[in-house]
């Protein structure tokens, strides 16, 4: 697993040549601009109600059709995407930092400490993730900002473990010990020689992460217990074609869309990054 | 094996211990008295001062905490105050259903995956893997409900070849059988491709191991060596993702449910949650998490009965 | 009847790599006679572990016969079909590996695997049981019985190549390949195994095919030599001989470099200079000019045969010599 500077340019190189990873990344990427540039995307104003055109299929006027409220879907959509962009930066980033931190501490820290952190990052684990969801929001109430505080609560643990596993292994290296002879502290260690080895697997983990991420979010929009409306996300547009299946299957196949190009675009960019970093990396954490 | 499966088992409890306090905690953490959390906040004074009295909420936290600690252990979740029945009673009548899924999902997953990892690793790079592979990828990552979804429109709404709804009349298993068909290809399909990815991977690795060369070496039939040798040592991994992947499939099963309108636990959750039903919230998930905690528990035991390797090691880390 | 058990004939072995082919063995030939002991000395990369894949054909997917033959038994091996082959090996044809730690299969019992191998007999488990008990025995395995039900990593490395040796005489092959058995065992182990498979071999009457880098094991267990280097037979004869009045250069230097003949106290170990040429591009003319030290202009052009009667070496010098 190399660390140098160039091989971020290598690592293009390679991908170039694996057709699902640049699959992956050109669906991620056009899937981010539509996402960035929604609002001047979209055809319509997506909380415009139209009562006399509700649950139309494909037009013209409207590439997806319209939901129950004669809203146009497509404009919904990509309006979606902005929730579940936020969700996923929000999310990784602050699970990532803290994981990062609090499994630096478990791996070079004393190993009470360690003890202690695995267990509770075991327990945080032992919870069935949509179960443990639904808790929390039934006693905090359903918000987006609360899907947020929750997905960040269940991933900091699957980071942390990642970070303390490289941390430990690193420790017994004798590079480490050898700079530990020579009086280097700790920060210093981290900073020099553990960050840089754990930043590929970490990116990796990102990166597989956030299909997870925005699935989580869907799925709990799905049940009523994230956006409010009338703001859209894929999940609360998925929600509202389910009750009106039978009327028009428009907004579920239209809804479930971006969800599966997503969640493919990310899959394939991860895999394929992590076959050329570290084929040894493996794991379905959540 | 005897000192692992202590070893291992008192761990388990010590984290379903702690996980269950971290739920208790939860409930006292947030604004406002236990019963107006509990009972919402349109219940009259004297409604809650019945609801402190009878669930001991007006003693001293510890106090609380050595009750739920007892009443948990002699399976007592509390009582569901809208329905009047204890929370216990309502939450087994569901688990079985959702146990039934559940199994479903990880069994045909399980028997499809398992050869086509087999067979992926034989004939690597023929058409068969690579198909298998694009599609494993495609079907792990999208979320189970959308697949649910999609199933639910086009093979039960559209072309009706499935039920779309329940779970089939009592007593009729074939029936039964039918309406649990697409809920557990719904929950199941991702894990199919993961299954066999993962043997896959697990069965390229062993087949290069010298062991099995001393077994080529010897003439052992090609079959005895995949088999017996190899996919022995290959199926570890899968045993003990399945465990922990039991965790993942409660969580999709809750949605399968909803989506099917099947009953079970995740269902059941989903309407008290809703209906702020607090009792059988906390019930649901207690009773989820400590399946789990089993689930993993248990995976790891078998794991160690398949590989001695294990057993001489330092447990779980 | 002093059959010949393996005849080697011009065996030329080479690898398909991004370079262009390696050509791992070139014109390799020797016999093993029934009943002795063969001896193949040389170094990493003289093409021992390809020597070994193709007699028992379990070579890498990229390697190539490209010319040559290998007769057992009066069979060509060669041209037997994959089950053919099969059926050979563990049976007429055993082989134990280097590596006792990998070697055997972790998550099965020892006696499961002595059972595996017996594959052939038609026999129940208890007498397959008994049979591998009394195996053993025979290579010096303390409570037989208790070992059947262990695990292999429950052994030591020097027992897991006792069990090795037993698995791989169970058949009562006509030929024993022994792939450098105690290189990784210490040196005491070392010496009770070579005694062990003496006295096997003095029971048994199998020939053995013993490969190792150690001169001295060699020079105890075997009754002729072969010393490989870089794919090539260089020199072959009975062992006295060869130790003592070695003609290739590269046999010289080898029997210079073991550290059993160090007599006075020094702190450099002697080696051979220079390193292995590339089997891919091969150099013209002898493999060994580099290193030699005694090569003249003839050993740039001209590839040196195997030559001689019983001790056999390929050197333009024992051209002269004779």
């Amino acid at each position: 697993m190399s660390r140098q500077p160039g091989s971020v340019a290598q690592t293009f190189a390679r991908l170039r040549q694996d057709p699902l990873g640049i699959t992956g990344l050109v669906i991620v990427v056009v899937i981010l601009l539509a996402t960035v540039f929604a609002r001047l995307l979209a055809p319509h104003d997506p909380l415009e109600v139209d009562v006399y055109n509700r649950l139309a299929g494909p037009s013209w006027q409207h590439w997806l059709g319209t939901d129950q409220l004669g809203r146009d879907v497509l404009s919904r959509v990509l309006l979606g995407g902005q929730v579940a962009l936020k969700v996923a930066l929000v999310a990784i980033s602050v699970s990532m930092a803290a994981g990062l931190a609090l499994g630096m501490m478990a791996g070079f820290g004393p190993k009470w400490l360690d003890r202690v952190l695995v267990i509770c990052f075991d327990t945080l684990r032992s919870f069935p993730t949509i179960m443990f969801a639904l808790a929390i929001v039934a006693l905090i109430g359903p918000s987006l900002n609360t899907v947020i505080g929750v997905i960040i609560i269940t991933s900091i643990p699957v980071y942390a473990r990642v970070v303390r596993t490289q941390t430990l292994a690193l420790r017994e290296r004798d590079f480490i010990l050898a700079e530990r002879a020579m009086g280097a502290s700790t920060a210093r260690i981290l900073r020099h020689h553990v960050l840089p080895n754990i930043a590929a697997p970490l990116f990796i983990l990102a990166s597989m992460d956030v299909p997870a991420v925005i699935g989580m979010e869907a799925g709990l929009s799905f049940l009523g217990l994230g956006v409010s409306p009338p703001t859209p996300s894929w999940g609360s547009i998925l929600n509202d074609g389910y009750s009106y299946l039978r009327n028009s299957p428009w907004p579920i196949i239209a809804g479930g869309l971006p969800l599966i190009l997503v969640t493919l675009g990310f899959t394939f960019f991860g895999e394929s990054l992590r076959d050329i970093l570290d084929p040894k990396l493996r794991g379905k954490d959540r | 094996m005897l000192q692992f499966v202590t070893r291992r088992s008192l761990l388990a409890l010590l984290i379903l211990l702690l996980a269950v306090t971290l739920l208790f905690g939860m409930i006292h953490m947030m604004p406002g008295d236990p019963a107006s959390v509990i009972l919402g906040p349109k219940a009259s004074p004297e409604l809650r001062a019945e609801l402190n009295r009878k669930m001991g909420l007006d003693q001293p936290l510890p106090a609380q905490l050595v009750r739920f600690y007892t009443d948990l252990a002699r399976g007592d979740l509390g009582v569901d105050v809208f329905a009047n029945r204890p929370v216990t009673d309502i939450v087994l009548e569901q688990l079985p259903y959702t146990l039934v899924l559940v199994l479903a999902a990880i069994g045909g997953a399980t028997l499809l995956g398992i050869p086509l990892g087999c067979f992926s690793a034989i004939r690597r790079n023929s058409l068969l893997d690579r198909i298998t592979a694009v599609l494993s990828v495609a079907f792990i990552a999208v979320p189970s409900f959308v697949v649910a979804l999609y199933l639910l429109l086009w093979l039960a709404v559209k072309w009706r070849w499935f039920p779309a709804m329940g779970a089939g009349a009592s007593g009729d298993l074939a029936d039964q059988a039918w309406h649990l068909a697409l809920p557990a290809i719904a929950l199941g399909l991702g894990w199919v491709g993961y299954i066999a990815r993962l043997v896959r991977a697990s069965m390229l690795e062993v087949m290069e191991e010298n062991h099995i060369r001393t077994a080529r070496a010897f003439g052992l039939p090609e079959r005895t060596i995949i088999v017996h040798y190899a996919l022995r040592i290959a199926i570890l991994p899968t045993v003990t993702i399945l465990g922990m992947g039991i965790g993942t499939m409660l969580s999709g099963a809750l949605f399968t449910e909803i989506v099917f309108s099947r009953p079970g636990i995740g269902k059941l959750l989903h309407e008290a949650v809703i209906t702020r039903n607090y009792p059988v919230v906390m019930g649901s998930v207690v009773v989820t998490t400590a399946f789990f905690v089993l689930c993993t528990l248990i995976s790891d035991i078998v794991n160690a009965a398949l590989d001695p390797r294990v057993r001489e090691s330092r447990g779980a880390s | 009847m002093n059959q010949t058990v393996l005849q080697i004939r011009d065996l030329s072995v080479s690898y398909a790599t991004e370079q262009g082919p390696l050509r791992a063995l070139r014109q390799v030939s020797f016999e093993v006679p029934q009943g002795k002991i063969i001896g193949i000395v040389g170094e990493s990369g003289c093409g021992k572990s390809t020597l070994i894949a193709s007699i028992i054909r379990l070579l890498a997917p990229n390697a190539r016969i490209d010319s040559g033959s290998i007769v057992f038994r009066g069979k060509d091996l060669l041209g037997l079909s994959t089950d053919e082959m099969r059926a050979l090996r563990g049976n007429e044809i055993s082989i134990v590996f280097q590596d006792p730690m990998s070697s055997l299969n972790p998550v099965l019992t020892i006696g499961r695997q002595m059972a595996d191998v017996q594959h052939r007999s038609r026999s129940g488990r208890g007498e397959k049981n008994a049979r591998s008990l009394m195996m053993l025995e025979r290579v010096g395995i303390p409570d037989p019985a208790g070992q059947l039900r262990r695990y292999p990593h429950h052994l030591s490395g020097g027992m897991r190549q006792r069990v090795a040796i037993a698995m791989a005489l169970m058949s009562e092959p006509a030929l024993l390949i022994a792939d450098e058995p105690t290189t990784a065992l210490d040196a005491t182990l070392e010496v009770q195994i070579i005694q062990r498979l003496k006295e096997l071999q003095r029971d048994f009457g199998c020939s053995i095919l013993f490969i190792s880098h150690h001169l001295g094991v060699i020079a105890e267990l075997c009754d002729e030599v072969i010393v490989m280097y870089a794919g090539e037979v260089c020199e072959s004869g009975p062992m006295r001989e060869v130790f003592l009045t070695p003609r290739h250069p590269y046999t010289q230097r080898l029997l210079e470099c073991d550290p059993a003949r160090i007599r006075q106290r020094t702190r450099q170990l002697p080696v051979i200079e220079g390193s292995l040429p590339s089997l891919v591009e091969l150099p013209r003319g002898c493999i060994f000019r580099e290193r030699c030290g005694q090569s003249f202009e003839r050993c740039s052009i001209e590839r040196p045969r195997l030559a001689g009667d019983v001790h056999k070496s390929a050197c333009h010098l024992s051209d002269i010599a004779s």
